[in-house]
Parts: C-alpha cells; structure tokens; sequence
C-alpha cells in the first residue's frame, strides 16, 4: 500500500500491555510504501477441546471455566447450556434468571475492569491506574465502586468472581436467599450514582475518530437485549440458528497467529459491546439509551474505539435489569433451581454473549456421558482477524494525516485494547 | 509506610504469566477495597495485565501458569535470575494445573486434534519447580484474593509464611458448613489443605483439591468412604487429578491415558 510518507516507520510492540494474553504489534512503512501491519497472536496453545475429552460431563462447566479468568461465568454457563441442550434438559425458570443475574455480574465486572483500568489510562495519557490514583483518586473511588458491586454479585451468585463452583448441568448447586438478595440490591442502589458520575467522567474523554465498515456479528434479541442463546445474526443480513454456529464462524488457520481467524460474509467481522449495541439497540433497557444518546452513540457505528463507549452503555443495560431482575426475585416463590437427568449418545451447541463478543461451546456424549469431542469458538477469535484489517487501515489513514512513529503505536495499541481482547482464551 | 513506628522499604514486586487464564493476576487486580492500600505498600515493576510501565529489578517475582515451551522456559529462568523470592502463584504454576488433562494423550495427537497439520509450537505440560526454583507456593484455582495480601504482608514483614497444613474440613466446619457428602456429593477436603476458607463446599460443591495434599493425609479411608457411597474408581479418578495436585499419590485411582 503507498502512503506519502517521508520518514520511515518501523512499531515493534512485543506483548502489549494492558490486554489479557500475549500478542504483538509490527508496523513497517519504508519509502511511502507500508511493508509490514500485523496483528500477530502469540499466546501459547492449551487445548482445552483435547482436555474436555473422556471427562464425565458434569466436570465440563468447571473445566470451562478455566479458559478465562476474567470471562469464566460465560464459559462456564455456555458449556452448561450446550450439554442441557444436547440432552433436552429444561432448567426451571428460577435457575435462569439467577443464570442471567450472574452473567451480568460478569458483564459489569469484566467492562468496569476494562474502562477503567486497562483503557482510561491511554486517554489520561498513563501507563497504568496507578498514577490515576494520586492524580484522579475520585475516578479510581468511582470504578472501585462500581467493581465493588459486581464482585458482591459474583460472590453471591457464583460463589466467587472467577471460576464459579454454582453453575452446574441442570441449573444450579444453590441460589441465593431473599435476606441476601435485599442486601445486594441496596448495595446496586448505592453504586447507582457511580455509574452516572462514570458516564460524566468518559464523556469528557476524546475517542480517536477513525472508522472501518465491517460486518457485526451476534445473539439476536427477540423482545430482550440477548445474552444466553437464541438465533445468530449478522448486520450484513445472515441469520442462523443457534445450532448453525459453524456456519456463523468459518474458522480458518494463518501463520502470524496461534489462534484461529473467523470470517462471514467479508474479509473479517466484529463482535462484543459494539456488535451487541448496532444489532439489538431496539432491546435496550430504556436508561441504557439515554445514556447512548448522551454519549451520541447510534447504530450502526462503525469506530472500533466506540466498542468502549458500547461497554459503558451496557454497563447501565446490565445493572438497570439486574435491578428489576432482583426485585422479581424477591418476589417470587419458586424456589426450585435444579433437575435432574439422564444421561444419552447425543451433541449439543450452546451460544452466549461473553463480555467480549458471542461466545460457542459444542460437544458430543457418548452412551456414558462422557465427552467424546468438544469445540469452543471464542469471541476474540473472531475478532482477531477485524482487530488485524482494522490496522491495515488505520495505519496509512494515520501516516497520511502526518502522524509520527510514537502516536500511531499508540493509536494502534489503543485500537487492539478497545476490542478489550481476551487473548489467551482466543487460544484455548 | 510505617510498622511500629519503623519505616518499611517498599518490595519491588513483578507479576508474570505463563500458560494459563490470566485468573490469579486478575485476582490481584480485583482487590478493589484494598488496592490503594496494596499498590502504597509496594513497588510494582512490570505488572504487563494491568500496566504498560514496565521495568527490570524487581525482588519478588509472582508466577503464574504451567510451562509449555521453549520460550516459556528461557523467559522463567531470567526471571529466576532476577527474582530474590519467587512466588509460583495458583494451581497451574504449582502443580501443572488443568492444563495437565491433555497429558493424557500423546503430544502429536493434541496438536492435530485442534490445529491439524498447521504448525504450533507447544511441549510437555510442566510445574514452574520442574523448571527453576520455587520460594513459596501460592496454590488455588483460583489463588485467593486474602491469602494474597495475607503473603504479601509476610514478604514485607520479613517474615515467613506458614500456611495451613490441616484438612479444608476444618475450615468447613468452622464455618458451620452443611457436609457436602450429606448430600451426596464427592469431597476431596478430607485430604486436601485449607487456606480457601472452604469456599466450594460452601457453595454446595464439594472439594476438588486445587490446593493439594494437607499433612497427614488418608487417602485409602477416604476413597474407602467414597466407594461405599457409590463412586466409581473412574469418579474418583478424573476428580483427583483435576488440578493435578496429587500427582504420584499410589493410594489414587489413575485416570485412564488414551494412545494413538
């Protein structure tokens, strides 16, 4: 590609910081010509399908928990979705909507993790939270609030805030009772104010203006914004059952990284906040998008940095219905949360929205209940490849504005974090 | 900062990760109560999850993860060199971890399973003390957040760390706990150590031994008790080498190995 640049340009970034997992930047611009742009996945392999294999499939939830420290609650109910779905299991309504009060507790963990502490400091010209604390302590005191709450929710609902032990095939080994449920929701009004005091403080940030068109890419909402199963969706109009994942992903395998690329219907797609926001705004909690309109966030937006404004947008999608979600909760008088089953030869898909995109876990049982085969496609999976075109493109677009080597690393740092990548989940 | 009255030097700290899912660093990150307070008692050098700020001549090295590769392996022994006290951090780090079930099939067999005849680089699963040096093991899957602080409080101190060596059934019962084999589920406590306050037994799950053995352990009455309340050998197979913590224990049931 020719750009008009008289210097020349040679990024190295080895291991960006800042971002789960190890991954690498190289940038090469030689004689007005960009010779290199790779977005290039290091991260060591674990293989977790080959670890799924000959375990009992009560063992395949904890398992999957492992993959990811920050989106453990995710892996761990899509696994469990996948194998009630293969084996017909019904889960009673309770154990679902303390499923979805627990996955948003992850929501609004992994997105304030995200915000605040690995995406802020670029915008606060830092490396890290830590000088944040003697320059801005109010805006460390406001994400140590909001985590505050979701990691509350997590050790109510899971049981911890990484690798949950409640979530089981079938529902789930407890849920919590009425006296604590009250308790977590003052504690959700308490950090209420926080989240607004958030939306002052990042609106008061500048976001690169940079825009690629790509394809969005997930859970499609019928009358609620998705996060456990449904139908797939596409904004370039494809639309698959949840069973079609395969389809949706097209995994392919390339030399600069040791996790798999996805494709659709272009060179590359997206998925997380923003792809959730541009195919589901309409399902929005009604505070959620005021809060858009606030931040002048509208489908379909096409910034990959706008992914960030997307999380925050959700952040008040999440916490809004969990506070109604409580409320019922306290309500209701059903307190059945677990059944029973038997167990069959059968295969099954499960498809979540993980905090970073749409997350699929497949397996096959044999006879015994074990697992024959397993596959887990992972949202920065598919994104990796966006995360990489994305570059190609703002590079030049950068160098041709006369920007210098320091400030397009940090640009392109900055776009690999707003994806907020989960890299060594990308490799399981 | 003071202790007595006595100023304390700052310990310049690193935190690395290896194969694994990041869980135990995030732990560290995650302590939002009292992160001010941390990050005030402590130096942190080269943190990459949380910081971009990044430098050499750090005293205590926390590790994370099992060892996979070649490159994995030369970049924990310059840590090592580095390093006056390394800390392996989380079940992966001390005992292989999860990432240990692929051993059960062969090398060549994993690879093409997942990436088929595309070329990855990935080797045996090792504990970071089949490697280098190991100061104090940190164990847990995930590490806990007050056991964290508990050991850091100790390195700046001076003063070395005793952890539990008595069974997770006695934190159980401290905290009035409802047995888990009451309800008719598998529980490693029994011979597993505590220091995890016994959170999965807390939460209606029985114990998977992610920290490994406790002191004085009995592992044929154990599987004895389990046998009688109907748990097969393979039951107790695949929950026992979870973690990978009981490694070589003779009294345990093996967990079936596949060939090619």
């Amino acid at each position: 590609m020719e750009i008009n640049v008289e210097t020349p340009i040679n990024i190295e970034v080895e291991h960006i910081a800042r971002v789960e997992g190890h991954g690498n930047i190289h940038i090469q611009i030689e004689d007005g010509e960009m010779t290199e742009c790779t977005w290039e996945v290091v991260e060591t392999p674990r293989f977790f399908e080959v670890m799924m294999k000959g375990l009992s499939i009560e063992m395949a939830p904890l398992l999957a928990a492992r993959i990811c420290g920050i989106c453990s609650i995710s892996h761990a109910l899509v696994s469990a979705r996948a194998i009630e779905r293969a084996l017909n299991i019904e889960i009673p309504e309770t154990a679902k909507k303390v499923r979805l009060l627990t996955k948003h507790a992850e929501t609004l963990q992994s997105h304030t993790l995200h915000l605040f502490f690995l995406v802020a400091p670029d915008l606060l010209n830092v490396g890290s939270v830590i000088p944040v604390l003697k320059t801005q302590p109010r805006v460390v005191q406001i994400a140590t609030k909001l985590k505050g709450y979701a990691n509350s929710a997590s050790d109510l609902l899971a049981g911890r805030t990484s690798h949950p032990m409640v979530i089981k095939v079938g529902g789930m080994t407890q849920v919590p009772r009425k006296s604590q449920l009250q308790a977590l929701l003052i504690e959700l009004e308490t950090a209420l104010p926080y989240l607004w005091e958030a939306l002052e403080f990042f609106k008061g940030l500048t976001w690169p203006d940079f825009v690629r068109e790509t394809e969005f890419v997930s859970l499609r909402g019928e009358g609620v914004y998705p996060f456990i199963g449904g139908d797939l969706v596409s904004s370039d109009g494809v639309i698959k059952g949840e069973d079609e994942y395969l389809a949706m992903t097209n995994e392919y395998m390339v030399d600069f990284s040791t996790s798999k690329l996805c494709k659709l219907s272009r060179e590359s797609f997206a998925v997380g906040a923003l792809a959730r926001f541009n195919n589901n705004y309409e399902w929005l909690h009604p505070r959620a998008k005021e809060v858009a309109k606030e931040l002048k966030l509208k489908p379909q937006a096409h910034n990959p940095y706008y992914h960030n404004l997307a999380q925050l947008v959700e952040c008040f999608h999440v916490i809004y219905e969990s506070k109604d979600m409580i409320e019922d909760l306290i309500d209701s008088d059903n307190f059945e949360y677990a059944t029973s089953y038997e167990v069959k030869e059968c295969a099954g898909v499960g498809a979540i929205e993980a905090p970073r995109g749409i997350l699929y876990h497949y397996y096959q049982i044999d006879a015994m209940g074990k697992i024959e085969r397993a596959n887990c496609v992972i949202p920065t999976g598919q994104n990796h490849a966006n995360i990489h075109y994305d570059l190609r493109q703002l590079v030049p677009y950068l160098a041709a504005r006369g920007k210098g080597e320091e400030e397009i690393s940090k640009h392109a740092q900055m776009l690999v974090r707003a994806y907020d990548p989960c890299i060594s989940c990308s490799v399981h | 900062m003071k202790y007595l009255g006595i100023p304390l030097d700052k310990p310049k700290v690193g935190v690395f990760g290896f194969t694994s899912c990041e869980g135990c660093q995030l732990q560290i990150a995650n302590q939002e109560e009292t992160l001010s307070d941390l990050l005030g008692a402590i130096e942190v050098m080269n943190f990459r999850l949380i910081s971009s700020d990044k430098q050499d001549g750090y005293d205590i090295a926390f590790v994370e993860g099992s060892i996979t590769t070649d490159g994995d392996v030369a970049r924990l022994k310059k840590i090592r060199h580095q390093a006056k006290v390394l800390v392996a951090m989380g079940s992966c780090a001390c005992f292989g971890g999860v990432n240990n079930l692929r051993e059960r099939f062969p090398l060549a067999d994993t690879i093409n399973e997942v990436y088929g005849t595309h070329p990855v680089e990935s080797g045996p699963v090792r504990k970071v003390s089949d490697i280098v040096s190991v100061d104090i093991e940190l164990p847990g899957c995930p590490i806990s957040k007050p056991e964290f602080e508990w050991l850091v409080r100790h390195l700046i101190l001076g003063l070395e760390p005793q952890f539990p060596q008595y069974q997770v059934c006695v934190e159980c019962k401290q905290r009035l706990n409802t047995c888990v084999f009451e309800m008719g589920m598998m529980c490693l406590g029994p011979v597993t150590r505590a220091g995890c306050n016994a959170i999965c037994p807390r939460n209606h799950l029985g114990c998977w031994g992610c920290r490994g053995p406790s002191d004085e352990t009995n592992y044929e009455s154990l599987i004895q008790i389990l046998k009688e309340k109907g748990f097969s050998e393979g039951q107790i197979a695949e929950r026992a080498h979870f973690f990978n913590a009981f490694s070589g224990v003779e009294a345990i049931p093996v967990l079936e190995r596949f060939e090619s």
